[in-house]
């Protein structure tokens, strides 16, 4: 039986352009979606295959306001059980704070008789890319943490993770209960059911308020890229343009 | 004495990495001393690298808990180094943004990822990339050592006005089991055409959601064969399973940095620019001339990837005769 926590962030999901808020400490998300990154998507799916294997419970968890229990409904929706949201607002918790807070969550659960062997997050929230979540929740919790693996599996009473290393596909191996944080590309996440929406709907949200003030992420403020004009050379229309495409290549040195 | 810059330094089969470089190149801008960390080999080689980047003092952190390399020693090697720093710099790679974490968390200290620039240096405030570089965040980082990442392209590579010749430090700092427990235990070699050919490619040939199926991607595969390049894709076509997600260019997958990006039929979605934008070129093929891709594009062809892509590749195989 394994338990396995998985960590997931309510992020806007901007895809042209960005505003920022009249206060430039976020993202102007009025107009847009929200969403959890692709990395995170994965790491649910990763958590439902491995609690699905071992016999054992998926438990989602989120730091967000009391619209992230959206996110927290999808991952109920393919296949957690559980979800925890611990209502507060994100933008004021630096990474260092969300790793406090995870770990609350994780020695509350311990303390009730449902210890997490394995906490799964995202390599990097989409949104404040701070790289750092899941390192620091493994210090919080003195366990081992391997990073940015794509397949994650739990056998023999060990966490086995592959990634991309720079020579190759690396292999790791710890003994649980582990961190482990997971990038895109390695599974597929699945679609929610009809019935998985149904149970969704129907599992309680366990909601608790943050256990201490946060020390905030020392954001100063955000700011737009300068916004580079167009100097766009159109070379023409349709195929007759090939000729001009391939002068260009040529000249740019990279067509023999 | 002003506290040194200690710059964690990657090295592969050419010596130091580029992106180390560029971090070098980075970290003479806080105006103190720069020194480098190695963990495991220092190759001679390495030692005269540094020294042309400016590099005044090497800690070469050696010893047998860096065999196999496991995020929690390199960072208790780099610790050891960084006693007197007042600044912990790396790039922004995976090793690079997993150390320097495990580094920030044991000293207890903030660590601000993928920075571009340094907006101010008492106190010390850094630009970095969020929502992956579409937007940009100032970050104050009051602590010492001040722990951050550099985002590859975010500066030059640039050897140092006078050369220097770097002081050498050996460390064997004892590790402790704990820091060993998450370690490599085996690597497969990757298949030569994974994602590394695409990082590295001169040309890239870019396709998205204009394929339109798995079946629309044989002109652009034979284009990146005839310019000698590689072959990136958009995060829909992996995610509609036309094509490996090891091809996939962007904010979740690679990022590319090559002399020609020929992206046909992507829209540019920021999540695919902060992928490519340290293109040198851009060569948009598109059907729409207001997509973001064409507007931040060089150069432009307002077309079906279908009909143009092929044209191309014939008018390079007839000039080639």
């Amino acid at each position: 039986m394994t338990s396995v926590l998985v960590c997931v962030k309510r992020v806007p999901d901007v895809g042209g352009e960005v505003a920022l808020t009249a206060d430039a400490q976020g993202v102007d998300a009025r107009h847009v979606g929200f969403t959890v990154s692709a990395h995170e998507s994965c790491a649910v799916e990763l958590a439902v295959r491995v609690a699905g294997a071992g016999g054992g419970a998926a438990t989602v968890l989120t730091l967000g306001a009391a619209d992230a229990v959206e996110q927290l409904r999808s991952a109920l929706g393919v296949g957690c059980t559980a979800a925890t949201l611990v209502e507060a607002d994100a933008g004021a918790f630096g990474p260092a704070d969300v790793a406090r807070e995870i770990a609350a969550v994780v020695r509350a659960h311990e303390a009730q008789g449902r210890g997490h062997d394995l906490i799964l997050l995202g390599n990097d929230a989409a949104d404040s890319g701070d790289f750092q979540v899941g390192i620091r929740l493994a210090y919080e919790l003195g366990r081992p943490v391997v990073n940015g693996v794509k397949t994650v599996e739990v056998s023999d009473g060990m966490v086995t993770a592959r990634g991309d290393g720079p020579d190759g596909v690396e292999t790791f191996r710890v003994p649980p209960p582990a961190v482990v944080t997971v990038l895109e590309g390695g599974v597929e996440p699945r679609y929610p059911t009809i019935t998985g929406r149904m149970k969704a709907k129907k599992t309680a949200v366990e909601i608790l308020a943050p256990r201490q003030a946060p020390a905030g992420p020392g954001r100063v403020r955000l700011t737009l890229p300068p916004a580079q004009p167009s100097h766009v050379e159109i070379l023409g229309h349709g195929p007759e343009a090939a000729p001009a495409v391939v002068d260009l290549l040529h000249s740019l040195g990279v067509a023999r | 004495m002003s506290a040194p810059v200690l710059v964690l330094v990657e090295t592969g089969a050419g010596g130091v990495t580029e992106v180390s470089l560029e971090t070098l190149t980075f970290a003479r801008g806080f105006g103190e001393p720069v020194h480098a960390v190695v963990v495991g080999a220092l190759p001679e080689e390495v030692v005269v690298q540094l020294g042309a980047y400016g590099v005044a003092g090497i800690h070469h952190v050696t010893g047998a808990a860096f065999d196999a390399y496991g995020a929690a020693a390199w960072a208790a090697g780099v610790q050891a180094a960084a006693v007197e720093a007042g600044t912990v710099v790396a790039a922004g790679t995976p090793r690079g943004m997993e150390v320097l974490a495990h580094l920030a968390a044991r000293l207890g200290v903030a660590m601000a990822a993928n920075a571009v620039g340094i907006a101010a240096n008492d106190p010390l405030t850094v630009q970095r990339q969020v929502l992956g570089g579409a937007v940009l965040e100032e970050t104050r980082m009051p602590d010492r050592p001040a722990v951050l990442t550099v985002a590859g392209h975010a500066v030059e590579a640039q050897p140092a006005a006078e050369p220097s010749t770097p002081a050498v430090r050996r460390h064997e700092p004892e590790i402790p089991a704990a820091d060993l427990v998450a370690r490599v235990v085996s690597t497969e070699p990757a298949e030569p055409d994974r994602s590394g050919a695409l990082t590295s490619a001169r040309v890239v040939v870019g396709a998205g959601r204009g394929a339109g199926s798995a079946t629309g991607f044989d002109g652009v595969v034979e284009l990146a064969a005839l310019l000698d390049g590689a072959l990136g894709v958009s995060r829909v076509v992996t995610s509609l399973g036309w094509r490996p997600h090891h091809e996939q260019v962007g904010q979740t997958g690679s990022r590319i940095s090559p002399e020609v990006y020929i992206p046909c039929g992507i829209s540019g979605a920021i999540q695919h620019w902060a992928g490519c934008a340290s293109s040198k070129t851009i060569v948009a093929i598109n059907t729409d001339p207001d997509a973001p891709m064409v507007t931040k594009a060089g150069y432009a062809v307002i077309g079906d990837m279908a009909e143009v892509v092929p044209a191309i590749n014939a008018e390079i195989r007839r000039r080639r005769g």
